[in-house]
């Protein structure tokens, strides 16, 4: 059932390639933006790049988030899924792992490249992979908790934004502190080890926060 | 044990407790309006200048209550909020949602007193420290909640889905009270703690009362608040039609 969930959702991904590539090129562009506005200086560009990608992550990742229940929930899917014996917190937690893999591994696979634009060293650049990794499944599964608080609310888009990036606002702490740490020479293992913690604790309690949120949002 | 015991789940019902909020408005408003008088007085006039800040230390007495203020009116947002979810009473997601604006409007109130009080202290308006970051967010929580729930039209799924907005973000209200703990930082340590109360009495006793003000006019306004929730859901009832003509 597992499984199963996770390669439907992949396939229907598959069949929207072009929603993916746009989470990836917003990512890109907006990454893309900021030495635009701030100048070439190498010094403060390496600098700022840690955050930048962060917060670019951030926000590729909530534009996506609308994808994870928005199609089940409009052609009832969802409300089957929530039917079957299989307990919802597994249902989630397959959604966000499928979701994770189709807008958020895209990104960590690019991140290095950006990453080189902005100056930073290999151990930088390694960093910044690690960091995302842990990082990113913190994102999918806090946002599909305001993914399902929203479901079909009027200006969900936004809403969604309001109530996703404060609870974010750790992992960006944690993130881009690593990839800071490494930047400056200093250790980033006790950033890693937070988003680490973060990780653990987010996938332990939000799918059973957002399988209630949706019991709410379908009923 | 008392011979009148009294039947607290009589007031869970809102037909109830509509009346009984009316009455208790005054009762706390009234002490609510003097203790802010006499705080204010204390604060203004009997308590001594400090020896390092000067006088602008006294927009502190307005700042430290309305951040406790702030702090505390999340979590018993979030604890109303729950208890309506889990039992599904009606009144007390009620009267979380009447706290959310109340709990805002304060944790607004700090984030600008601290800023005027940060100017002559530290130099400048805003430092990005983590408690001033971490207040910000719970500003940015209290804002979410409100969006959430008035941009849904059902005030059932409105009431269910901010009390899981509302439980998710409390685990953000104990974040703001260790960040001084846990980040090191510009921002001062807590001043009052259980062994050592670094202040002057008059200083304390300005804080204190101003402290039991806000929580005075909280309440206040908080019933104020849910009576008028109560007329808008319970349109159709009939008790009301009876308590208001």
């Amino acid at each position: 059932m597992f499984g199963w969930l996770v390669w439907r959702d992949l396939i229907l991904a598959w069949r929207r390639r072009a929603d993916v590539l746009a989470t990836l090129f917003f990512f890109i562009i907006v990454v893309s933006l900021f030495p635009l506005g701030i100048g070439p200086e190498r010094e403060t560009l390496r600098t700022i790049a840690p955050g930048v990608v962060w917060v670019a992550a951030l926000l590729a990742s909530m534009l996506s988030l609308g994808r994870i229940f928005g199609n089940d929930y409009q052609d009832g899917t969802l409300e089957q899924l929530l039917l079957t014996p299989q307990p919802a917190y597994l249902v989630v937690l397959a959604k966000v792992l499928a979701h994770w893999i189709v807008a958020e591994l895209p990104l960590v696979v690019i991140a290095p490249v950006l990453g080189l634009q902005f100056g930073l060293s290999q151990n930088g650049l390694a960093i910044v992979v690690v960091s995302l990794l842990l990082g990113t499944p913190v994102l999918s599964v806090i946002g599909s908790v305001g993914a399902a608080l929203t479901l079909g609310l009027r200006a969900a888009n936004v809403l969604v934004a309001l109530l996703v990036l404060p609870l974010y606002i750790p992992v960006l702490i944690f993130g881009s502190g690593a990839v800071q740490a490494s930047v400056t020479g200093s250790s980033p293992q006790a950033w890693l080890l937070l988003l680490g913690a973060t990780l653990i604790v987010s996938l332990v309690f939000a799918p059973w926060a957002t399988s209630a949120a949706l019991r709410i949002s379908v009923e | 044990m008392s011979k009148h015991r009294i039947n607290w789940y009589k007031y869970a019902a809102p037909a109830n407790f509509y009346p009984l909020a009316g009455k208790m408005i005054p009762v706390f408003a009234i002490p609510a309006a003097i203790l802010f008088v006499v705080g204010l007085y204390v604060g203004f006039f009997v308590a001594p200048t400090d020896a390092v800040q000067g006088e602008s230390y006294r927009i502190l007495f307005i700042h430290v209550p309305a951040a406790w203020m702030g702090m505390f009116l999340y979590v018993l947002m979030a604890v109303y909020a729950g208890v309506g979810w889990a039992f599904n009473a009606r009144l007390a997601s009620m009267m979380a949602t009447a706290i959310g604006p109340t709990g805002a409007i304060f944790t607004f109130i700090s984030l600008v007193t601290g800023s005027l009080w940060g100017r002559p202290a530290w130099g400048v308006w805003w430092v990005w420290d983590a408690r001033l970051t971490s207040t910000l967010i719970l500003l940015f929580l209290y804002i979410g909640f409100i969006s959430l729930q008035s941009s849904i039209d059902d005030w059932r799924r409105a009431d269910r889905a901010g009390a899981v907005l509302a439980l998710v973000g409390v685990v953000n209200v104990p974040i703001i009270y260790f960040s001084v703990q846990w980040w090191n930082s510009l921002h001062q340590g807590a001043t009052i703690t259980k062994s050592s109360f670094k202040m002057a009495p008059s200083m304390a006793a300005a804080m204190l009362i101003l402290l039991g003000a806000c929580w005075l006019y909280s309440i206040a306004v908080v019933l104020v608040r849910v009576r008028y929730i109560i007329r808008e859901r319970e349109q159709e009832a009939p008790w009301l039609a009876e308590a208001t003509a």
